[in-house]
């Protein structure tokens, strides 16, 4: 019978209690010492083929007949009204099909819920303002040529850190505080820096740093009749379908999402933003599909970013080092448009002990377009404010940094005054120590240093959620040769997704890795699956994926029990082969092929999650450097990442995606930064030629502990989420190591040469 | 009035295939293999030569194809992604790239493969500092850049 349950969901710090229904029963989570054949063994991922081939259709690939090519115009001005816009020579050109503006789209609203598909008032150098859709992608960009459009300009402002004073532009009616400020607050944050022995205060700055997934933004609309199919980049396949019928007005079952293979999300391609509803519209009115993605300079204009920061912080501590105090004042870029505000409080309030702490963050509207979510949003950055604080105020006290992490490292978690589940950073300490050689850390940094080239050592520590929760389901098909099939609505973003779906449906039901298939990504195929964001998919699907495996085999062992008239409760499966007890009966392929056209299906879903302990990630990252004082340029030369997501059900896909987030961090830290022309109000870098992403030349050694403990608290796997912890200490560790070396802090990222040559003109 | 007819005539020979094709002069080789060709395994990811998304083989050289147009290419033999296991059977550098999870997404990895092909049809045993060389034109943003070099590495050992 199914139960329905409550459960508290926690993405990204964003708390909710959410209903999900269960059926079947609760497995017992795998144990540590649990003899597991499949998972937790390294698998190649199961798509190799298919990603290396070229044959893996993405949602750029997808071509249908009478597929239409639509391309967009952007606003030039960084905050105009639009008067007026003739489309009339547009149209006229020969191959153009629908050309749409603000005064012939539909009332759909996007921005916010409440601002229309096509506005009349361009909020940033980027807006949409008009779209068009032809038979070639060529004439589709002749004819925004031809779009005629009349804009008044108006004052605007794109500097985030000047844009709250009262004398600046307002880029919403309501003024430039984006949304709620978020605010962790507990104990008395005076009292606890008078109560110090020593105080440190720092005002730390991060850029901002755009997604720029190698797969631009976008989609390909086809209607059939009054049933319509997207074929999005998208994080979440269901969420597109959601979205698509709310906005259209058309029921759930009439909507159809496939995103079989995407290029790249890292945040931003949650469903909701306008390009949607603009092929989905273009499709309607032409009646033929519409292929809309984005260019490179969309994506960089429209598409979202992490946010700059500015934080002002202050650190309270008595003579032994315990924590005090923590206040932070923080500032967050969010553009034009903000659902929400994150959080750069959330590793403040949580990685460390501390009784006393204020933590604000305020959002700041500016006239660029909105940030989005982007792998750990706010934590990558407040970490690096946190943890820079941290050396600063070990340095005062004299005392090693690790140290003095080790004397805080939180207990319990703070802010919701549970234990954790699993918390072993103090095992990632200790081995991440051991392999970067930290006992030969000086405060100086400069055993290893020529008069040039300065060596310095640093690290950072990491926690995050990624513990997952329902709803999320899957089924799994038993097909009449013995093989399996997985099937969800959940998405693989390149994380590895899909392999380790078939590695947990394997194990639970006995059968060969290669004898099982995955389905994902397609509405019409799969049950829901949540979305890909805050690294949930590991914790939320892998138990759902298990469940339904454990179904099915169940299933298999009561049919082959009256097939071949032997006693169910003796059966097992193991390798693919049924046994009775350690005889085998036959080959599940063998057995299933007596059945014909019979097929067995198993159901599964995700279990609530645990209410007295907060599922948490955590770990540490060391980084070294050596900074060359001629030229200014830093290079890693090593990190060592040490991090507990539970169970590793994939040592290699974990691998891939630890090492990802650490390229990422690196990039934040020494060359990722848009570059904003403040006066014009222009981005003057919205491309991948002056966007500097890390290349194969900038990659250090990096050393990947698998400290793979089971969370058997969290889930039925014990296994948590590894997108996102890999980036968050990064750029912090490297900052802490170039400080060590040169013996003065750069609170600029990223720490570029001339920022570093400037740093030492100081201490000249 | 009828427009004049802004097409020209070209040949282009793709993985061993001969085709003809009527193009405007401006149509990019990269538009030309993913709209008229229906080869959609080479990806479009900047259009301006930053990225290496786009790269093929033209005369066994790596180019990104979105800063060749069409009609530069005639007659020359152009490899893609798709012309690599023709016969069935994944290329030793397809198998390098699953077996060191050389990729994340996947968007970047034809392009990656296809510049890895024309590294070593110059240089059939390079130094790791020479594959790097020769890969960094090509950008991964998940970042299995280790993976990548790897598995090159690993091809040019057996080769």
């Amino acid at each position: 019978m199914p139960k329905l349950i409550k459960s508290e969901i926690n993405v990204e710090g964003r708390i909710t209690e959410e209903y999900a229904v269960v059926d079947g029963v609760e497995l017992a989570a795998w144990g540590e010492n649990e003899e597991l054949a499949i998972v937790g063994q390294p698998a190649p991922r199961i798509d190799g083929a298919a990603k290396t081939t070229g044959e893996a259709r993405f949602s750029y690939d997808v071509q249908l007949p009478g597929m239409l090519y639509a391309k967009v115009l952007r606003s030039p001005h960084p905050n105009a009204r639009v008067l007026r816009v003739d489309a009339s020579r547009a149209e006229q050109l020969a191959g153009v099909v629908v050309v749409l503006t603000h005064e012939t789209a539909p009332d759909i609203k996007v921005r916010e819920g409440k601002l229309p598909l096509l506005p009349a008032d361009a909020r940033f150098a980027g807006e949409l303002v008009a779209a068009v859709a032809a038979t070639d992608p060529d004439i589709a960009a002749d004819a925004l040529a031809l779009i005629d459009v009349e804009y008044e300009t108006l004052p605007f402002i794109t500097d985030f850190t000047i844009a709250l004073a009262d004398s600046a532009p307002k880029v919403r009616p309501h003024g430039n505080v984006a949304n709620q400020p978020s605010v962790i607050e507990r104990g008395d944050l005076q009292a606890g820096l008078a109560a110090a022995d020593v105080r440190i205060e720092l005002t730390v700055r991060t850029p901002t740093a755009v997604h720029n997934a190698l797969e631009t933004h976008g989609c390909v609309a086809a209607w059939e009749g009054d049933q319509l199919t997207m074929y999005e980049s998208s994080q979440h396949v269901y969420g597109v379908r959601t979205f698509a019928a709310k906005k259209l007005g058309l029921p759930v079952s009439k909507v159809r999402a496939i995103g079989t293979y995407m290029g790249g999300g890292f945040g931003a391609k949650f469903p909701g933003q306008p390009y949607s509803m603009v092929a989905a519209t273009l499709a309607k009115r032409s009646r033929r599909p519409v292929h809309l993605m984005y260019d490179r300079e969309g994506e960089n204009l429209e598409s979202g970013y992490r946010g700059a920061s500015l934080q002002h912080v202050k650190m309270g501590a008595k003579r032994d080092g315990t924590l005090t105090a923590i206040e932070l004042d923080g500032l967050t870029e969010c553009g034009s448009y903000a659902n929400w505000v994150v959080s750069l409080g959330g590793p403040y309030g949580m990685m460390y002990m501390c009784p006393n702490v204020k933590l604000t963050t305020t959002g700041v509207h500016t006239n660029i377009g909105p940030f989005q979510a982007f792998r750990a949003p706010g934590f990558v950055e407040g970490m690096v404010g946190l943890e820079q604080a941290m050396d600063l105020l070990a340095e005062k006290l004299g005392m090693d940094p690790l140290e003095l992490r080790r004397r805080n490292l939180a207990t319990r978690d703070q802010s919701e005054d549970k234990p954790f589940s699993s918390f072993p950073v103090e095992e990632c300490y200790r081995r991440g120590a051991e392999a970067i050689g930290w006992n030969k850390r000086t405060p100086t940094g400069q055993q290893y240093s020529t008069e040039r080239f300065r060596r310095g050592t640093g690290m950072a520590s990491q926690i995050w959620w990624g513990g997952g929760g329902p709803p999320a389901y899957a089924e799994v098909q038993l097909n009449g040769d013995g093989t399996a099939t997985v099937l969800t609505g959940a998405q693989d973003l390149g994380t590895g997704a899909r392999t380790i779906f078939a590695q947990v449906a394997a194990e639970e039901l006995g059968l060969e890795l290669g004898s099982v298939g995955v389905t994902i990504g397609d509405t019409y195929a799969g049950p829901f699956g949540p979305a890909s964001g805050g690294s949930v998919t590991t914790g939320s699907m892998t138990p759902a994926v298990r469940s339904a495996a454990n179904d099915l085999r169940i299933q298999l062992c009561s049919i082959v029990s009256q097939l071949e008239d032997v006693p169910e409760d003796e059966l097992e499966v193991r390798g693919g082969t049924v046994y009775r007890r350690d005889t085998p009966v036959g080959t599940v392929r063998s057995l299933m092929r007596k059945l014909g056209d019979v097929m067995l299906i198993g159901k599964g879903s995700r279990g609530p999650n645990p209410n007295d302990v907060s599922v948490v990630t955590s770990g540490a990252q060391f980084a070294e450097v050596e900074v060359d004082t001629v030229t200014g340029r830093v290079r890693v030369i090593k990190i060592v990442a040490a991090h507990d997501s539970g169970r590793i059900v994939n040592p290699q896909t974990f691998t891939s995606q630890i090492q990802g987030g650490i390229i990422q961090g690196l990039g934040l830290a020494l060359t990722e930064q848009r570059v904003i022309d403040h006066a014009a109000g222009q981005i003057l870098n919205p491309n991948l030629e002056w966007y500097k992403l890390p290349t194969v030349a900038d990659i250090p050694e990096i050393v990947n502990l698998l400290i793979d403990i089971p969370d058997t608290k969290a889930n039925s796997l014990g296994a948590k989420g590894a997108g996102e912890p890999g980036i968050i200490p990064t750029a912090a560790a490297i900052a802490n190591a170039v400080a060590n070396a040169l013996g003065v802090r750069i609170l600029e990222l990223p720490i570029t040469p001339a920022r570093v040559l400037e740093a030492l003109e100081t201490i000249a | 009035m009828i427009e004049q007819d802004p097409t020209t005539a070209v040949e282009l020979h793709v993985n061993g295939h001969r085709h003809r094709l009527r193009l405007e002069p401006r149509r990019s080789l990269l538009d030309t293999l993913r709209i008229d060709l229906g080869l959609t395994g080479t990806k479009q990811v900047c259009n301006m030569g930053n990225c290496g998304g786009c790269t093929v083989l033209l005369n066994d050289r790596p180019v990104y194809s979105c800063l060749m147009l069409a009609v530069e290419c005639e007659g020359q033999p152009i490899l893609t992604i798709e012309g690599l296991n023709e016969n069935g059977t994944l290329h030793p550098l397809q198998q390098a790239f699953i077996e060191h999870d050389a990729l994340q997404c996947g968007f970047c990895t034809p392009g990656q493969i296809m510049a890895a092909c024309g590294l070593l049809a110059r240089t059939p045993h390079p130094s790791a500092a020479e594959v790097v060389e020769g890969m960094s034109g090509n950008l991964c943003r998940c970042g299995a850049y280790r993976g990548i070099v790897q598995a090159v590495l690993a091809v040019s050992a057996e080769g």
